[in-house]
C-alpha cells in the first residue's frame, strides 16, 4: 500500500499475561504520527509492535487486532510484502542477502515494479545522511556495520517502499543520527512507532505508550505540558551527544566541555 | 485421506511448520506422521510425546533417502490408512534438493529459510518449482526490505507460485498454509499416484523416469517399509 492510499492504522486491545483486558479502547496511527513506546525489558514493546507487523487478527499471544483504513487488512495485504504498508526495522534486523547495496536495492525496486533507475543513488545518498560512516553502492549488505544497515533499512522504506508506517524498535542504539532520521521521517509524513528507551525520543514523541506484563497500562499525550522538560533533555542530549564524539575521537575529556552552552546547570 | 508432502534444506523449519499443522488439524483429521532420514532422526519421537499423534521414521542408510521416500511411499499410505489417519505427513530428509519428493493426489510444501540466502532458491529449483506452495520461515530475523528480494528470488524459480512468510515457532501467517492444507484434494486412488517430476540421476529405474511409488513398481535396488535390509530386485 503507497503512502497517499493510507488513512488511518487502529490497535485493537488484547489482554496482559494475566488475561486482564488492555487499558486502551483503540489506538489511531495516521500520517505525520510519532509514538513511542516505553516499559522494562520484558514488557511486551517488541510484542507490542509485532502485533502491528503481522497484522494480527487476534491470532497471536496477545491477542490484539489490527485495522487500515477501519478495515481488517486484505489477504494480499497481510501476505504479500509489497504490499504491506508496514517497515519494522530493529537493533537486530540483519541482512543476510549475500549481494552488493545496488543489486539488493536493485531487486527490491524490481519487487515494488517501481521503475525508476536513480533510485539506488537517492536512496544510498539518504541513508547516508542518517550515518556517519558512508555506504557505497558496491559494498556488500553483509559487511555493513549496524548503523549503516538501519539507516539504509529506513531510507530504503522512504523512498522505495514508500512505507506510510515505520515500527522502529530501538534504533538509537544502533549508531544512527536520529533527530535526522526523526526530521526526514516528519517530511515525508510517515506514521512511526518507536520503541525506546530513549528519554528524549520518548519526549518529543506526540503520543508515549506505557507498557506492563505485556500489556499497554496507558496512552498519554502530553500536549504542551513536557515542552519546559524537552529543552532541558535535549540539552543534556546535546552534551551526551559531544561528550560521546569526544571520546570515540580519543579525547581526554576536560572541564572546557563544561563551557558550552546547552550545558545543563 | 490426504497425503501432505513437506521438503527443504536441513534446519530450514519442516519440523516446525509440521507443528503447527498437527496442532491445527489433530482434532478433525486424525494426522499421522512418518519422517524419512538417513543416519539419525527425532521428529517422530518429538511429534509422538508433544501430541500423542502415530509417528514413525525410516532410515535410508546407504540409499539415497529420496529414493528410498519413493519405495516406501505406498506402503507409508497403507500403514495410514490402516490407522483410519485423515492426513498423512511425510518429511523427507531434505539433503540434495535435486529430486522432489512430491507425488500427484498429494500436498507439496516446499520449506526455506529466509536466512538462507538469495540464490538458494536457484540452487533448489526443481523442489520449489513443483511444490504447490513454498513456506519461508523466519521471517522475523530479517527486514521487510530483504522479505521482499527473497520473495523476488523465489518467483524467478517459479512465478506465481504460493508464498506463505512465517515465524513458525510463534506461528505468524500460517493461517494461509492452513487454509490451502483445508482445501486440498483427498487421494483419489493410491494407486495412480506418480511423482511430479523427474529426479535427475539416471542410476535406477526412479530415476531414469518411471514414476510409479511403491517398490512393487521398480527393480534395482528396493525397500519396503518394514524391511531393515536393502533389498534388491531383478538380474
Amino acid at each position: 500500500m503507497r503512502s497517499e492510499q493510507f488513512r488511518e492504522l487502529a490497535i485493537l486491545p488484547g489482554a496482559n499475561r494475566y488475561g486482564e483486558k488492555e487499558g486502551f479502547d483503540r489506538i489511531a496511527l495516521r500520517p505525520g504520527d510519532t509514538v513511542s513506546i516505553v516499559g522494562s525489558t520484558g514488557s511486551g514493546k517488541s510484542a507490542f509492535v509485532n502485533d502491528i507487523e503481522v497484522l494480527a487478527q487476534g491470532d497471536t499471544v496477545t491477542g490484539r487486532s489490527i485495522l487500515i483504513n477501519g478495515l481488517p487488512p486484505s489477504d494480499d495485504m497481510v501476505r504479500d510484502p509489497a504490499k504491506k504498508p508496514i517497515a519494522l526495522i530493529t537493533q537486530n534486523t540483519r541482512v543476510i542477502a549475500d549481494l552488493t547495496v545496488e543489486r539488493f536495492l536493485s531487486l527490491h525496486i524490481k519487487a515494488r515494479d517501481t521503475d525508476a533507475h536513480a533510485l539506488v543513488e537517492k536512496t544510498v545518498a539518504l541513508a547516508n545522511e542518517f550515518t556517519g560512516e558512508k555506504i557505497a553502492p558496491g559494498m556488500r549488505m553483509t559487511s555493513l556495520s549496524g548503523g549503516q544497515t538501519r539507516s539504509l533499512l529506513i531510507a530504503d522504506a522512504i523512498l522505495i517502499g514508500q512505507t506510510p508506517i515505520l515500527l522502529l524498535d530501538e534504533v538509537e542504539n544502533a549508531g544512527i543520527f536520529k533527530e535526522k532520521v526523526i526530521r526526514c521521517l516528519k517530511h515525508y509524513h510517515k506514521a512511526v512507532i518507536f520503541v525506546t528507551h530513549d528519554p528524549l525520543l520518548a519526549m518529543i514523541t506526540d503520543r508515549r505508550i506505557i507498557m506492563k506484563n505485556g500489556a499497554v497500562t496507558a496512552v498519554l499525550e502530553p500536549g504542551g505540558t513536557e515542552r519546559d522538560m524537552v529543552l532541558h533533555v535535549s540539552g543534556i542530549d546535546a552534551f551526551l551527544v559531544e561528550l560521546r564524539e569526544r571520546i570515540r575521537a580519543g579525547d581526554l575529556i576536560g572541564a572546557d566541555l563544561l563551557k558550552n552552552p546547552v550545558v545543563p546547570a | 485421506m490426504k497425503l501432505v508432502i513437506v521438503a527443504g534444506p536441513p534446519s530450514a523449519g519442516k519440523t516446525a511448520v509440521i507443528r503447527q499443522i498437527v496442532r491445527e488439524f489433530r482434532s478433525t483429521e486424525s494426522p499421522v506422521f512418518l519422517k524419512i532420514d538417513v543416519v539419525r532422526a527425532f521428529e517422530d519421537e518429538e511429534l509422538r510425546a508433544e501430541f500423542g499423534i502415530p509417528a514413525r521414521k525410516v532410515y535410508s542408510g546407504d540409499l539415497c533417502p529420496d529414493h528410498m521416500g519413493i519405495m516406501i511411499l505406498r506402503d507409508a499410505i497403507a500403514w495410514a490408512e490402516g490407522l483410519k489417519a485423515g492426513m498423512l505427513i511425510v518429511e523427507s530428509a531434505g539433503l540434495c534438493l535435486r529430486c522432489t519428493p512430491y507425488a500427484t493426489q498429494s500436498f507439496g510444501i516446499a520449506v526455506l529459510s529466509a536466512v538462507s540466502g538469495s540464490n538458494t532458491p536457484l540452487k533448489m529449483a526443481p523442489m520449489i518449482a513443483l511444490a504447490d506452495v513454498a513456506v519461508v520461515t523466519k521471517t522475523d530475523l530479517i527486514s521487510q526490505a530483504e522479505k521482499e528480494v527473497f520473495r523476488e528470488c523465489i518467483r524467478m524459480v517459479r512465478t506465481g507460485l504460493d508464498i506463505i512468510e512465517t515465524n513458525a515457532i510463534q506461528g505468524t501467517g500460517m493461517r494461509y498454509l492452513m487454509q490451502a492444507i483445508a482445501a486440498a484434494p483427498e487421494i483419489s486412488d493410491p494407486e495412480t499416484i506418480t511423482l511430479r517430476g523427474t529426479p535427475p540421476l539416471g542410476v535406477c529405474t526412479i530415476c531414469v523416469g518411471k514414476k510409479e511409488i511403491g517398490w512393487q513398481h521398480h527393480f534395482g535396488v528396493i525397500r519396503p517399509l518394514d524391511a531393515a535390509d536393502n533389498l534388491f530386485r531383478g538380474d
